[in-house]
């Protein structure tokens, strides 16, 4: 059922025992009526008629929010739809995506993002807040109608052309002032285009000994150093997207340290995959930014731990099979992440001391709600919140596979196919609603 | 060959490498004789898979693998199923369903080899893949060298021109540092790798400072599409400071060869003069490489026929 026949239906109410909350505290949840109704020995109490999860053993945290999905609907149905992306995104724990504006047509205008977020909510598995284009047709000359955006059923809040740099530095800063006047963000894809000109790997020894063009991290660096520079001129808001080098991490701390209102994301992928691995030149490894170095991913994890980096999003980016089945050259950039992106900063984050759950909880829930303005999301687990959580059994592990259960994602584009990752999601709750159950889709 | 396929010279060993020239030299041996064949390969099938033009690499692999007696189909990507937008995969899938016992193929794109060696079931055989590499040519220019000079180990070799785009540089690289060759490359800073600090070479900028302590210059392909994307400022400035003209010459020592892979720039990266006098083996190059390349299509291919016939 969709999310306004959820609405409709009055939800069992659901009792949660002997969950941990992100502070390791063990407590009992009562979920009813869309809201966490009682926390602890009154959540008992008051659980008459409830149905009960025996959740020892499991974290909850608050429902993930992803900043950057790829859902690909409108336009490229083939490689994934609103409702399959979103139902992989209850089973890795979300409950709130942003949906990237490059699609077909693109998310320019507020026709399209709000026929996205009609798409989402009659999906019902996740609020689906559409990005809208910064500039129209993303083709990075005229300012799309951010405006009509902003004030469309959709109410877009993060703006982004990504897939493409706003290289311009005119409009980059036009653009940031003008958010300023609806609450909005700038969510900047750092590639400056004539660095990265048939770019295909990072740059460094692998490429080199591979014959890639590189990718160089100053491409990336430069526009992250520029952009801060014109966001802090101007007193705006900007997010820079998916983070992948060392140079970066440093920029962004200094212009934080600065007080530049700038924050980051950073993708699962970067925090653990390296570019070592395209050396067979499989472009299920193929992915913008690319792979960088250990080096690199060491940064990223320090940056994500010490609040540099401010959340992780995933940058799920789904393509049908012959997209990647092919040359390097001619292979698609992306891959898939809802559904394994919380295994992966368990792994990358968690089991190495680097972050608690609290942090989880901070960098993929409360900060990216609160850089996208989402309401309701992102919210603590407290009684009078609103019933978005996911519970995630951290001792559980599981090896990935790319083709069927428990992927709902039309593509299978996973780097992470064959490997054992720790954790499972168990159970995801939308405004008191299951969504995934013994992780499961209801 | 322990490894089925010829992709990278990095893949080679040394006494893997020597056992290719050592096959070379006996192969050469039949290009001497009035019927310059042998059975080895006979009832085998060997596709000529080229994407990419290249009359001289795809007529000296068809002339090995005729050597050899083997069945050769030259697919040309023009005109083909692949100009109506088949896939890699489906022509590799394709192939494997006529039979093919070898793949030669030469493509556009880096890696492309790699991938095609993932679903054929066939030997595949590098031709030169986009600016990754091009085994057979590295082979056959060690095998050159070791013709004129009478030995690898030690040699001196200067590699002169484009190595950042440069299949060639990067196969003879590896391959002659494999066989205890000094290489130098040396280029300009815009045409090398960022990292070629880490290959098994030195680096130099400076051809007039090379030359001098060179055995061997290899000069390279100027790719004119490069120019305009401000690798070099001008043909001229180029081939001035890059250039091996005949003033340059005088600098090399007088046991030293010239080579080049072909198709070579007279004038502006070699002298006519150069090109044409007994240092230059530019046409060794050329025969030396169908001998190399029955060498790489009998090792890889020759334990499966059925019939004896070694050279």
């Amino acid at each position: 059922m969709g999310t306004e026949d959820r609405a409709a239906a009055t939800p069992t109410p659901v009792l949660v025992r002997g969950v941990r909350l992100p502070n390791g505290v063990q407590t009992d949840l009562l979920l009813r009526d869309g809201a966490i109704a009682a926390e602890g020995a009154g959540a008992v109490d008051d659980a008459v008629g409830a149905d009960v999860i025996d959740a020892s053993g499991l974290v909850a945290l608050p429902g993930l929010v992803d900043l950057h999905t790829h859902l690909r609907e409108p336009g490229r149905e083939d490689a994934e739809t609103v409702l399959t992306g979103s139902r992989g995104a209850a089973l890795g724990g979300f409950t709130a995506v942003h949906a990237m504006a490059n699609t077909e047509p693109v998310a320019d205008t507020a026709g399209v993002v709000e026929q996205v977020w009609r798409l989402g909510r009659s999906a019902g598995y996740c609020d689906v807040r559409p990005v809208g284009a910064v500039t129209r047709g993303l083709g990075g000359e005229q300012l799309a109608e951010l405006g009509a955006m902003a004030d469309s059923a959709a109410q877009v809040r993060v703006f982004s052309d990504d897939g493409k740099c706003v290289d311009d530095p005119l409009l980059m800063r036009r653009a940031l002032e003008y958010v300023k006047a609806l609450g909005g963000v700038i969510a900047q894809h750092a590639q400056e285009p004539r660095l990265t000109v048939g770019a295909q790997l990072n740059e460094g020894v692998v490429s080199d000994r591979l014959g890639l063009t590189g990718w160089p991290a100053v491409a990336e660096e430069a526009i992250i150093a520029r952009d801060c520079l014109l966001a802090e001129h101007v007193g705006a808001r900007l997010h820079i997207c998916h983070v992948s080098t060392k140079g970066s991490v440093r920029i962004l701390r200094d212009a934080k340290s600065r007080g530049c209102q700038v924050t980051a994301e950073v993708t699962p992928h970067h925090l653990l995959l390296t570019d070592d691995l395209a050396e067979n030149y499989d472009p299920i490894y193929k992915v913008n930014p690319p792979l960088r170095t250990a080096e690199d991913v060491a940064a990223l994890r320090e940056g994500l731990a010490d609040g540099t980096i401010d959340c992780v999003a995933t940058d799920h980016a789904p393509h049908p099979v012959e997209a990647k089945e092919t040359e390097w050259c001619q292979a698609a950039m992306g891959m898939l992440g809802l559904e394994t992106a919380l295994s992966v900063v368990q792994h990358t984050m968690v089991d190495t001391g680097l972050m608690s759950w609290e942090a989880v909880a901070e960098r993929m829930s409360h900060a990216p709600a609160r850089i996208g303005r989402v309401a309701d999301h992102g919210r603590p687990l407290r009684p009078g919140e609103p019933a978005n959580l996911t519970l995630h059994d951290p001792a559980a592990s599981r090896t990935v596979t790319s083709v069927g259960a428990p992927f709902a994602s039309k593509s299978t584009n996973t780097p992470f196919a064959g490997m054992t990752l720790p954790g499972r999601g168990v159970a995801t709750f939308l405004r008191g609603v299951p969504t995934v159950l013994d992780g499961n889709l209801t | 060959m322990t490894t089925p396929h010829l992709l990278s010279t990095g893949d080679l060993s040394r006494e893997e490498a020597l056992g290719i020239l050592d096959t070379a030299s006996e192969m050469a041996r039949v290009g001497d004789r009035s019927v310059k064949k042998l059975p080895t390969l006979r009832g085998l099938t060997v596709v000529n898979l080229f994407f990419e033009d290249s009359t001289r690499t795809r007529t000296s692999f068809e002339l090995a693998a005729k050597r050899l007696s083997a069945d050769v189909i030259n697919f040309s990507a023009k005109g083909s199923s692949v100009s109506k937008g088949e896939s890699l995969k489906d022509t590799a899938l394709t192939l494997q369903a006529m039979g093919a016992d070898g793949i030669v193929i030469r493509h556009a794109a880096s890696g492309a080899a790699r991938r095609l060696a993932t679903w054929a079931q066939g030997c595949v055989v590098n031709a030169g893949d986009g600016t990754h590499e091009h085994p057979t040519q590295a082979l056959l220019d060690a095998y050159t060298i070791r013709e004129r000079l009478g030995r690898l180990e030690g040699v001196r070799v200067a590699i002169v021109g484009d190595i950042l785009h440069s299949r060639v540089a990067r196969s003879n690289v590896f391959l002659l540092a494999t066989l205890g060759v000094e290489v130098t490359v040396v280029a300009p800073p815009t045409l090398l790798p960022g990292t070629v600090a880490s290959w098994p070479c030195a680096v130099s900028y400076d051809l007039d400072e090379v030359l001098p302590k060179s055995d061997v210059v290899m000069m390279l392909r100027v790719q004119s599409e490069r120019m305009d994307d401000a690798f070099f400022p001008t043909a001229r400035e180029y081939s001035r400071r890059y250039g091996l003209d005949d003033e340059r010459l005088t600098r090399l020592a007088d046991h030293a060869i010239v080579m080049h892979p072909g198709p070579m720039i007279r004038g502006m990266e070699i002298s006519a003069r150069i090109a044409d006098s007994a240092r230059s083996t530019i046409t060794d190059q050329v025969t030396n490489g169908v001998s190399v390349r029955m060498a790489v299509l009998y090792l890889l291919l020759g334990g499966s026929a059925g019939e004896g016939g070694t050279p």
